[in-house]
């Protein structure tokens, strides 16, 4: 046998498990549709939303599971959802700032999670499992779950393409400009609870977050254009996806964390390659000026 | 073209009150906007500049009055240079090209291409359509904006300190920019606090102190009473090739006037 013939041998073995095959498709659509809505995330600066988001619908994930086991996917979204238009809408209407929202309305509903979890256990996925990803046990209905709302994430994206480019890049020009910025808001807030929520068993509720900035963060220190740091996101996203599965399976450990330590190597990679270019351009990548000069001042 | 607003109206404030919370910025304000109209907006900081603005762009409601404005009227807005985010990635094309909203489609048509190269080339920077926002020029930047609010057609134009930030001679360059856009029919009208550089170039100005103090000609407006009661400081007025130019009448430590 030659060296070629048993990489690839290493690489289709796992092939033969059905558990992998599942796992691998999974986690490669889980990194693209992460690395795709990511890149609204850090350039509007939500990244810690993402984060905080995630531990929501954790929240979420343990009470549905206590009151209505067979629903625990739908009501761990709507709980998702739910907190993510409360969180911005506290940040908005109040003297809170956005993190200290998140602050508060996700962390308290992660401790109800934990808490539910220790005193009642769970019928789904264990406690290991939810926060930091596994590749066993993804059930066909996961998968078209997944698939379903990577379609209708692409399907936002692709139709609310300028409204959602000219409200992340300059929100009060584009509201004056007749977009309903508020509508865009809300709806990319549903796509990303439900993109969180279709992708938490396999990548976990602590790593999740990551997947969100590190393909976007990447892809900004490789291009000036924004329509290619979508593309380019989702791809790495997808690559990180891929290559953290296989190592996952090889080295015994989480999905989630591979996955999570792939995307942090490649912007290692990608850093050391760009050098001081990919530094500036990813500097101050949310750095927005909240203060609309009209709304702000007289 | 005169600039003063005889046109027929595109927005008409009737004794508008405006503020934020138990603030009231503005006090009973009469101001009107005409086809034809191209207006500096002047006054100091505080003074409510940017409310005016605000309630022309009918995103601040009025405490009580009235704002009429025409049906269907397309408003274009130029923001100041200083709240954008620079690093943000988008090329020049691209920002362009967001403002039209219409299209359900993430790539540009051909014939968007096209409109976007023409406003870019019309506007002087049509070769640099394809580099990142931040690799502008103040003066390109400024035109950039310009680009992306006329790519919509539109028939009023409100613009917050345009020559904020840029050099001496950019602002020449936008201020030509901006008269041959009012001769091609767009009204205009704009803040600033720029005294000499911008707002004795325009041909109608709006003095701004918590209520508009005069409005008129620069020769009508620029005089040290209006001044005074608009900046609270006395300013002295001279004449210099027919053009009024404001001194502040205390001279500064450095010996400048």
């Amino acid at each position: 046998m030659t060296e070629g013939s048993d990489v690839l041998a290493t690489l289709t073995d796992p092939l033969a498990y059905a558990f992998f095959q599942k796992g691998l498709l999974v986690a490669t659509n889980s990194g693209a549709l992460l690395g795709l809505i990511g890149v609204y995330v850090v350039l509007r600066g939500m990244s810690y939303l993402g984060h905080g988001l995630s531990h929501s619908i954790f929240g979420g994930f343990a009470a549905s599971q206590l009151f209505a086991a067979q629903f625990y996917v739908v009501g761990a979204g709507l709980w998702g959802i739910v907190s993510a238009l409360a969180i911005t809408q506290v940040a908005k209407r109040s003297r809170l700032g956005a993190d200290a929202a998140i602050g508060v309305i996700s962390t308290a509903s992660f401790a109800l999670g934990v808490a539910l979890f220790a005193k009642f256990g769970t019928s789904g996925p264990s406690f290991d499992n939810a926060l930091f990803g596994s590749i066993l046990g993804i059930s066909t209905g996961q998968i078209v779950a997944i698939l379903a709302v990577s379609v209708l994430c692409v399907a936002f994206i692709v139709l609310a393409y300028r409204p959602l480019l000219f409200s992340t890049f300059d929100p009060d020009v584009a509201q004056v400009s007749g977009i309903r910025v508020v509508w865009v808001e809300a709806g990319l807030m549903v796509v990303l609870s439900l993109a969180i929520l279709a992708t938490l068993t396999v990548i976990g509720v602590t790593l999740v977050a990551a997947m969100l900035v590190i393909p976007a963060v990447i892809a900004r220190m490789l291009t000036d254009a924004f329509g290619r740091m979508l593309v380019l996101s989702t791809i790495i996203g997808a690559v990180c996806g891929l290559v953290g599965m296989y190592l996952s399976y090889f080295a015994g450990v989480p999905s989630g964390t591979m996955i999570v330590l792939v995307g942090a190597a490649l912007f290692v990679i990608v850093l050391a390659i760009t050098r001081g270019r990919g530094l500036r351009r990813s500097a101050g990548l949310d750095a927005h000026v909240e203060e609309f000069t009209p709304a702000a001042t007289a | 073209m005169t600039g003063t607003g005889v046109g027929p109206e595109l927005i008409r404030l009737d004794g508008v009150d405006a503020g934020y919370g138990r603030n009231v910025v503005l006090h009973h304000v009469h101001f009107h906007v005409h086809e034809d109209q191209f207006t500096g907006i002047v006054g100091p900081s505080g003074a409510g500049k940017t409310t005016l603005l605000r309630l022309l762009l009918t995103t601040l409601k009025p405490m009580s009055g009235t704002v009429h404005r025409r049906p269907g009227l397309r408003i274009a807005y130029v923001p100041q240079l200083e709240t954008v985010n620079w690093n943000f990635p988008v090329t020049v094309e691209e920002c362009v090209l967001m403002s039209r909203t219409g299209r359900r489609l993430p790539w540009a048509a051909t014939s968007e291409k096209a409109e976007a190269a023409a406003v870019l080339e019309r506007l002087g920077i049509g070769d640099l359509a394809h580099r990142h926002i931040r690799e502008l020029s103040g003066g390109q930047q400024q035109r950039m904006f310009l680009a992306r609010a006329l790519i919509r057609r539109p028939q009023l134009m409100l613009m917050d300190e345009p020559t904020s930030g840029i050099d001496v001679s950019t602002r020449h360059d936008v201020l030509h920019l901006l008269a041959d856009l009012h001769e091609d029919g767009v009204a205009i009208v704009l803040t600033t606090h720029d005294l000499n550089g911008m707002a004795a170039h325009l041909p109608h100005l709006v003095c701004v102190n918590h209520g508009v103090i005069a409005s008129g000609s620069p020769a009508e407006v620029i005089t040290p009473d209006v001044l005074e009661k608009t900046f609270g400081a006395r300013m002295e007025v001279l004449e210099h090739l027919g053009m009024r130019v404001v001194v502040d009448e205390a001279p500064s430590h450095d010996g400048r006037i």
